[in-house]
């Protein structure tokens, strides 16, 4: 873990109220996909926890929906401010799983960590398939990014004005029948509905309102079935096994 | 060379800096960040005769310049700690630490305080009677001048190590909580725990807070705390550990002079994990520029 300035390199709007940006800075202590920042805002007394989609050198890659007053004051950086960085936190998911089909499912902006999780498996030589569920064609973004690292991708919509019409179980369902594992990301409901699956065992990416974000507040918790576990210091990713459903 | 050193009821610590129990855990994650051997000392989390497991989620909601928190006295219970947690920070701190208590009956702090008693690393017992999110959670007890006085006889039976009631701000007049502990030979008072507060998300039309309110932490009750301190130390003649908002040097010294020999740092620590450090290393500059020769001199400057 380490505290460090980012200089925000660039932002741009991918789909309705989603952002991408890169910020450059020190992400030696980035060292798993799944792992999240926490970023310090003006203003405000908590820092807002992000999802690392992507690292490359120095360059830190991050995606996030204006939901409130942190994430609308980052939509509005310009290139070249400043931010307060703690990083390196969370588990993050394990990539040494015995698995030859994976499906990588995510769920809105539940997406982005899987972003850099496809790369670190393919480099692995493990072409993961690719299930993205959003609400609609608006909120649809990095179809394109995952399909140019060579994945299959399948998306659902609710209104089905993209894609097939329903879930990301559907995607898994109809087009990757055949995947021997699950690494999700996204809302609760979704993360039940991937754990109901016939999937022998998978990674499941949690959220919860946190305080500190690297395990010293106990604000953050769950139970699993080996103990109570802090989602952003021991999770934000449990194991399918440990999970109490 | 400013002299940053206090006096906690023979305890000498390098400097006043104390991390506050609930925001520090055990120091292990903040010993990733910075050398936790510099501060001058930490109280670890609340401690109870058996594990809990805490509040239901969401546990924490912010607020203007603060946070509230409603987490529920979550440790592994006084065996666990002393079996392995103080031991762990024997090897991460080699200076005493300050042991922060909690109960729901008086037999349950004098449990936990029997046991601290005779672990060597633990400097001060701290004993909560004043935790906001747990029903009969010591509240009860921090709130009447008769349970604050029951507990502190209690407990000052089973240890010889110096006993620091932790109050609570939600009363009507904290003063004379504080001098009931002190006639039962309470050896300090640390003050003030959290306000009682709550946060509503307007979506749902429901409290934030699974626990419906929390308590209220960081720079917004900085003043509140301010204020308690000050009239504390004109109540009694026992120290004082100040806390309550302390983010920054000139709030430590703030403190100090409104009665405090050490000042624990709360919710700042989970703001920015280096809040501790950063507070000591800039010590001794604003110590120069007020012109403060040694930390000890201004305790109660302000009276």
């Amino acid at each position: 873990m380490k505290k460090s300035v980012f200089e925000l390199k660039s932002s741009r709007l991918i789909a309705e109220d989603v952002y991408e940006i890169v910020l450059e800075g020190d992400c030696s202590d980035i060292t798993a996909p799944g792992q999240f920042v926490n970023i310090e805002l003006d203003g405000l007394y908590l820092r807002r926890p992000i999802s690392v989609c992507d690292v490359n050198g120095n360059l830190l890659t991050l995606i996030y929906k204006v939901v409130g007053s942190g994430t609308k004051q980052m939509s509005k950086a310009k290139v070249g401010d400043k931010f307060d960085v703690l990083t390196g936190l969370g588990n993050g998911y394990n990539i040494d799983v015995k698995t030859e089909k994976p499906v990588l499912a995510g769920g809105g902006v539940g997406t982005p960590p899987l972003y850099m999780l496809a790369k670190k498996l393919i480099a692995k030589g493990v072409i993961p398939y690719i299930a993205l569920g959003f609400a609609d064609k608006k909120s649809v973004f990095y179809v394109e990014e995952f399909e140019k690292l060579g994945c299959k991708v399948s998306v659902a919509t609710v209104d089905g004005s993209f894609g097939t019409k329903g879930f990301v179980t559907d995607c898994i369902k109809n087009d990757f029948a055949d995947a021997d594992y699950v690494f999700t990301c996204g809302p609760e409901p979704m993360l039940k509905a991937l754990y109901d699956l016939d999937i022998p065992d998978g990674q499941f990416s949690f959220e919860e309102r946190m305080g500190c974000g690297f395990g010293a507040c106990m604000g953050c918790f769950c139970e699993t079935k080996y103990g109570s576990k802090r989602i952003c210091k021991d999770g934000p990713v449990l194991s399918k096994e440990e999970i109490i459903w | 060379m400013v002299d940053l050193s206090v006096n906690l009821s023979g305890l000498e610590l390098d400097n006043p800096i104390i991390p506050a129990s609930g925001t520090f855990g055990y120091g292990r994650e903040f010993a990733e960040f910075f050398d936790i051997g510099i501060l001058g000392s930490f109280s670890f989390k609340g401690t109870t005769a058996n594990a809990r497991f805490g509040n239901p989620t969401p546990r924490i909601a912010e607020t203007p310049s603060g946070m509230l928190n409603a987490v529920g006295l979550q440790n592994p219970g006084v065996d666990e700690v002393i079996k392995t947690e103080l031991p762990n920070i024997k090897k991460i701190f080699g200076k005493p630490v300050i042991a922060n208590v909690g109960g729901f009956s008086v037999e349950e702090y004098v449990t936990c305080c029997e046991k601290l008693d005779k672990c060597d690393n633990v400097g001060i017992i701290e004993v909560n009677i004043s935790c906001p999110n747990v029903h009969n959670g010591g509240m009860s007890f921090g709130t009447t001048t008769e349970g604050a006085a029951a507990v502190t006889k209690a407990v000052k039976a089973v240890t010889k190590k110096p006993v620091y009631m932790k109050l609570s701000p939600n009363v009507t007049d904290i003063t004379e909580i504080a001098k009931a502990c002190e006639a039962e030979g309470a050896d300090g008072i640390s003050l003030i725990n959290t306000l009682l507060g709550m946060r509503i998300d307007l979506k749902k039309r429901a409290p934030i807070i699974k626990n419906v309110t929390g308590g209220l932490s960081g720079p917004a009750i900085f003043p509140v705390a301010l204020q308690m301190v000050y009239r504390v130390y004109k109540a009694v003649s026992i120290p004082l550990i100040g806390m309550g908002g302390v983010s920054t040097a000139e709030d430590v010294i703030e403190m100090m002079m409104a009665g405090a020999t050490a000042v624990q740092v709360g919710a700042a620590n989970l703001k920015n994990p280096l809040a501790s450090k950063e507070i000591i290393d800039n010590l001794p500059e604003v110590c120069e520029k007020l012109n403060i020769q040694s930390l000890k001199d201004i305790i109660g400057g302000a009276h």
